[in-house]
């Protein structure tokens, strides 16, 4: 380490909690700088010497983490006020004190570890897959142009890390609304040649039941959140526009089940 | 969760109510205000010429008040219902959502007001003319309140009718929506210089 650098430290303030019932506090937190840190890199050197700013000993920060590539979605939490991933939140590129937080729209575990199984049980509810499964060899299914595979690409980069009901302003205690992930992931695989034979019954998983997604506000955070920028308020629109047609078919029409 | 589309179908019903017939039914509205800017006289054969349409309960009832009040206390149970996050996402269109929200209370506050004043007087035997919004407008205060509630009203119809584009699957693309925001503002603009210069011409403007 350069004499430069020797005396520098990073400070922190993290949003703790013990468990899904206490209440939370705030803990800072001041530690040796080095370069080309991340966030997790700084929990990492908590974790190391679990000693708070004022140089009491305490219990490690609990976070989530998996890829440290932002593929995987786990280690996202509110960084400096906007929920991220913090294995690319770089630690030069954050204004001090770097205050942490967990993304409290989902139920708190401990400390910045949240319970994200909202975003599956989402998924179950808009069938956000390929039913394929039978008793005989159904052979290959049709061909998808290219042209549609690129863009539905873009939406299955999609990891459920979660950030778009953090910053979505209607995903709140008071309100049901699933949220723009799955939402766009119904577009994904209505868009999938196999995937669109059972177009209509996600469509209709979308304006069953409460929360669905006409719930949304068009407020847009979302899209601007998303950190693989995935095209979020198209999907919703789109997603409208097909509804719109589905439930014109299911109220006037009769092949209303494709 | 209970598997019948009562939601989906307030809320879309909800976004249709406020364009067709409550926004149809504020152009007509601001209109006929506009008379106010040609004189007492006009002014007065326009108010005389709509209160006198036949039906005009059934009218009044079935285009206004109805969808109105659906249009109100659902909409209310919307706003309520958001945990406004412009503080930490301080995009325009958050703003926009925020201000949806704030508006549609004001315009309620407005709206309920000015139907007292105007309607539920009228009911009681006060005549609607020229004189009568000249003499509710002579109190700075409640001109105002006038042009806050116009301002409010025209914001929330108009950055309402870009939202509807949206609910419907009309603006899909993300350029299309922004065109949609230049329109709409437009809209905005047009409409409060048209409900501002009314109300003005009752105080002599």
């Amino acid at each position: 380490m350069t004499t430069e650098t020797a005396n520098k430290t990073i400070e922190l303030i993290i949003v703790r909690q013990e468990d899904p019932e206490s209440k939370s506090y705030e803990e800072k937190f001041s530690i040796p700088y080095r370069p080309n840190m991340n966030v997790i890199s700084a929990l990492m050197e908590i974790r190391r010497n679990p000693v708070n700013k004022e140089g009491q000993n305490t219990t490690p920060v609990a976070w989530d983490a998996s890829c440290l590539e932002e593929v995987c979605g786990a280690c996202s939490m509110v960084i400096n006020g906007k929920p991220r991933q913090s294995c690319t939140a770089l630690i030069d590129k954050l204004e001090q004190p770097i205050r942490l937080e967990p993304m409290n729209t989902f139920p708190v575990m401990r400390d910045l570890t949240v319970d994200r199984s909202r975003m599956f049980d989402s998924l179950k509810r808009v069938k956000a897959w390929v039913p394929i499964d039978g008793t005989y060899d159904l052979g290959p299914g049709p061909r998808m142009p290219e042209a549609k595979r690129q863009w539905a690409y873009e939406l299955s980069k999609c990891m459920s890390c979660g950030v778009c009901l953090q910053a979505c302003p209607n995903v709140n205690d008071k309100s049901d609304f699933i949220g723009p992930a799955a939402i766009s992931q119904v577009r994904l695989f209505n868009a999938h040649p196999t995937g669109a034979m059972h177009k209509a019954e996600r469509l209709q998983t979308l304006m069953d039941g409460d929360g669905g997604l006409s719930n949304c506000g068009n407020s847009q955070n979302c899209v601007e959140a998303c950190p693989k920028e995935i095209p979020l308020t198209t999907s919703i629109a789109a997603m409208n526009r097909a509804t719109t047609l589905q439930s014109f078919k299911n109220f006037f029409g009769s092949d209303n089940t494709a | 969760m209970s598997s019948s589309n009562r939601e989906f179908i307030y809320r879309r019903l909800h976004s249709l109510l406020g364009v067709i017939p409550v926004g149809g039914f504020l152009i007509i509205h601001l209109s006929v205000n506009w008379f106010a800017t040609r004189g007492v006289e006009e002014y007065n054969r326009a108010a005389a010429f709509m209160e006198a349409l036949p039906f005009r309960y059934v009218l009044e009832a079935l285009f206004i008040f109805l969808p109105l009040i659906f249009h109100a206390v659902y909409g209310l149970y919307i706003a309520f219902q958001a945990r406004n996050n412009t503080s930490n996402f301080s995009y325009f269109r958050n703003w926009m959502f925020r201000l949806q929200r704030i508006t549609g209370v004001l315009v309620l506050i407005f709206v309920t007001w000015h139907v007292w004043e105007t309607r539920v007087a009228a009911a009681f035997g006060a005549e609607v003319n020229f004189n009568m919004m000249e003499e509710i407008v002579a109190n700075p205060a409640a001109l105002i309140a006038y042009i806050i509630g116009i301002t409010a009203t025209t914001f929330h119809f108009a950055n309402g009718l870009w939202s509807f584009a949206i609910t419907w699957g009309i603006t899909v693309s993300p350029k299309s929506q922004r065109i949609a925001t230049f329109v709409t503002m437009g809209i905005f603009a047009a409409l409060t210089f048209v409900g501002i210069r009314s109300i003005l011409a009752f105080v002599g403007v």
